[in-house]
């Protein structure tokens, strides 16, 4: 029931850096994504490398190989998401930055510029909760940013200095991660989640069983 | 590479199943290791313990057949998420989104309609289960203990939290909201709530608020509502925002005395940022001239709030009829000491103010759960070192009953997560031992069903919900709560 578009010999296709393509409205995610001006690559992309035109460029080694699931996942990995609007441009969109996890353990991950900094965690399996889901009603995203960091990033608004001043451990460089937006400016940036438990093993070692 | 003996031999030779038949064997003989752990309250302590230790058991290969089972004694999860959040602050309750995500893992598993203490005892817990949390929270209030207080139209702000909420066991409260001048005791978050659901106009208030009380409250005539405390302005327990809100609240004027805070801007100058900016918008609204806008607003309100200082309860005086109250009588204090230990003292001198509604907001209070429990009645919860329940090994407790009834969402995921990582840890070091294998909630199952009680699952209360989005959308609100349990347990047919 999905139309199969012809594929795209471009040099940029053969260089494995796809352009956006519009899918028919069979395509199953197409629906959603289209009512917001989005288009979705996902599904194509699938039939494009089965087709075998599409070799990973990542360099986690998938280079060279066609197949659904490397490709996708690189897809994936570029856009953050399975639909991308067709106005932002793609490598320019990645912003490469550093979570510095409650055990002290540093994770870094790829976000996309507009992306907030609570989404980004999330999508990454980073342990910052949103309780009130970026509403500025609560203090569970509470970041800690470097001094550098905070002087780039716009002063927070009263609402999120007022949440601010509920959250535990508050420090000078305390922000909401969900009111953190991405730009290019913030490449290499360090957000540090608070030691939220008093419990013994904060450094997250687990003990031996006995 | 095949299993002896254990007929995998067969899946063995298939290359693709060789991952799936070990992996099977592995998970078979594990079984026998799986902690079961319940946790007894659905509020956000409950659920964010749950969810902790859902997600940190994941990484331990022999967890991975963990379950968490959740008890509630209402049909209806979330507590104060459900019935203390004020119905005009629906973003905070968007945490209900995290905790349903928990209860759809198929680890968890959610029965309301469960009174522990009752319908099932905590050494029956115990023994159906490696660990047991409690996370019920503080379903009392702190009493004034003056004359008076019992006087009829003298209530608990948690009461009458409880009845705009939809909390079953308020829902008949009638509170008398005849006369203009109404008192709140207490000046914190939930004392500025109560004072905003009596005075904001209507099309605020028209969310998930009862339809009763939405009724009630759109024939008041409370038009003044006093916040009495008493300490002073340093030592206000209501916080920034929840202020911020009452100063911009449409159709009212604030009423601060700007004697209450003429001087304090120095005194302030050191003391910590959310101490300093809670003062200084005080100082602000009271001492500064407002904007032309907001003048015109006060000019034109209808409805006025203000707060009282250094006025300590001493009783409350009946009306003629010796049933309601007429006005309440208070000791002038003045402060011994400075910031949050300041103490009030008695000056000797002593003041009237007329008023019918008293409500107070003093504090919430946890009870004890069955007597097996070790409580401290003075401080109001189970004594604990980081979670667990000193004296009580495999016992362990969250949230308000471990801390006592402060805090917002916040402070409550953290202490949650500490609490499980208590639980973590002695399951890690053999503290609570797994090889006495326990049986979860099929033996507590049978125990229910001796004892004629039904569990509500967690699709069971996904079928009141719906049934309450559906009859909200008729009176063009979120929801209408069903405030009556039988109604719940009619709709899923117990």
């Amino acid at each position: 029931m999905h139309n199969r578009l012809e594929p795209v010999q471009t040099a940029a296709v053969k260089q494995g850096v796809p352009e956006p393509i519009s899918l028919p409205s069979c395509c199953p995610c197409s629906a959603a994504a289209l009512s917001k001006g989005e288009v979705c690559v996902g599904a194509e992309l699938k039939a494009l490398s089965a087709a075998g035109w599409y070799r990973s460029a990542s360099a986690s080694g998938n280079g060279g190989r066609a197949g659904t699931a490397p490709v996708f996942q690189w897809w994936q990995e570029v856009t953050g998401s399975d639909c991308v609007s067709p106005t932002t441009p793609l490598p320019a969109s990645r912003v490469n930055v550093v979570f510095i996890d409650r055990s002290g353990h540093r994770i870094p991950v790829q976000g996309r510029v507009g992306e907030d900094v609570l989404h980004l965690a999330q999508r990454h399996d980073i342990e910052l909760e949103g309780a009130c889901e970026a509403s500025l009603a609560c203090s569970t995203c509470h970041v800690y940013v470097s001094q550098e960091l905070l002087d780039k990033l716009p002063v927070p608004d009263e609402r999120e200095e007022d949440m601010l001043d509920l959250a535990p451990q508050l420090q000078e460089n305390s922000r909401l991660g969900c009111q953190i937006i991405l730009t290019k400016e913030l490449e290499g940036a360090e957000f540090t989640l608070p030691k939220i438990t008093r419990n013994f093993y904060v450094d997250g070692h687990v003990p031996k069983p006995h | 590479m095949a299993i002896e003996g254990l007929g995998w031999e067969g899946i063995g030779a298939w290359p693709g199943y060789r991952g799936v038949g070990v992996q099977a064997w592995e998970l078979l003989s594990t079984a026998a290791l799986a902690p079961q752990i319940c946790v007894v309250g659905s509020g956000p302590a409950g659920f964010y313990t749950a969810q902790h230790l859902l997600k940190q058991l994941l990484k331990y290969p022999h967890h991975r057949l963990a379950r968490v089972d959740i008890y509630e004694k209402l049909p209806v999860p979330f507590g104060l998420v459900r019935f203390g959040v004020a119905p005009d602050h629906p973003e905070v309750k968007n945490v209900i989104n995290t905790f349903t995500q928990t209860a759809h893992s198929d680890r968890c598993a959610y029965y309301g309609n469960v009174t522990i203490g009752k319908d099932v005892m905590v050494k029956e817990l115990q023994r159906a289960y490696h660990a047991v949390v409690l996370s019920y929270g503080a379903e009392d209030n702190q009493i004034l203990g003056i004359p008076g207080e019992n006087l009829s139209t003298v209530y608990s702000a948690r009461a009458f939290v409880g009845w705009y909420n939809g909390l079953p066991e308020n829902r008949d409260l009638k509170p008398d909201l005849s006369s203009e001048t109404a008192v709140v005791l207490g000046q914190g978050n939930v004392a500025l709530d109560v004072a905003r659901v009596l005075l904001s106009p209507l099309d605020i208030l028209r969310t998930d608020i009862t339809e009763g009380s939405l009724a009630a409250i759109a024939c008041s005539k409370v038009k003044r509502v006093w916040l009495v405390g008493r300490r002073g302005p340093l030592q206000v327990a209501f916080t920034i925002k929840e202020l911020r809100e009452m100063i911009n609240l449409p159709g009212t004027r604030p009423l601060l005395d700007p004697a209450d805070f003429t001087g304090l801007g120095d005194v302030i100058k050191d003391v910590p940022r959310p101490r300093k900016r809670l003062t200084e918008l005080m100082i602000k609204s009271a001492l500064e001239k407002p904007g032309e806008k907001e003048a015109a607003r006060w000019a034109s309100a209808t409805k006025e709030w203000g707060l009282k200082f250094q006025r300590s309860p001493l009783e409350v005086l009946p009306a003629a009829d010796g049933k309601q109250a007429r006005g309440i009588r208070m000791a002038v204090t003045r402060l011994e000491g400075s910031g949050e230990s300041a103490r009030a003292v008695p000056t000797g001198e002593v003041e009237e103010l007329e008023c019918r509604l008293i409500l107070s907001s003093i504090g919430y209070r946890s009870l004890p759960l069955d007597s097996s429990i070790p409580f401290d009645p003075k401080l109001g919860i189970i004594p604990n070192s980081l979670g667990r329940v000193q004296g009580a090994p495999g016992l362990y407790c969250s949230g308000w009953v471990k801390r006592g009834p402060t805090g917002v969402i916040i402070t409550t995921m953290n202490d949650s997560f500490d609490t499980a990582q208590s639980v973590l840890e002695d399951l890690q070091m053999g503290v609570l031992n797994l090889s006495n294998s326990k049986e979860g909630f099929k033996s507590v199952r049978s125990i229910l069903h001796s004892r004629g009680v039904h569990p509500v699952t967690f699709s069971d209360w996904e079928k009141i919900d719906a049934a309450e989005v559906a009859r909200g959308k008729l009176a063009g609100k979120p929801r209408e709560k069903i405030v009556d349990p039988q109604e719940m347990l009619q709709l899923i047919s117990h």
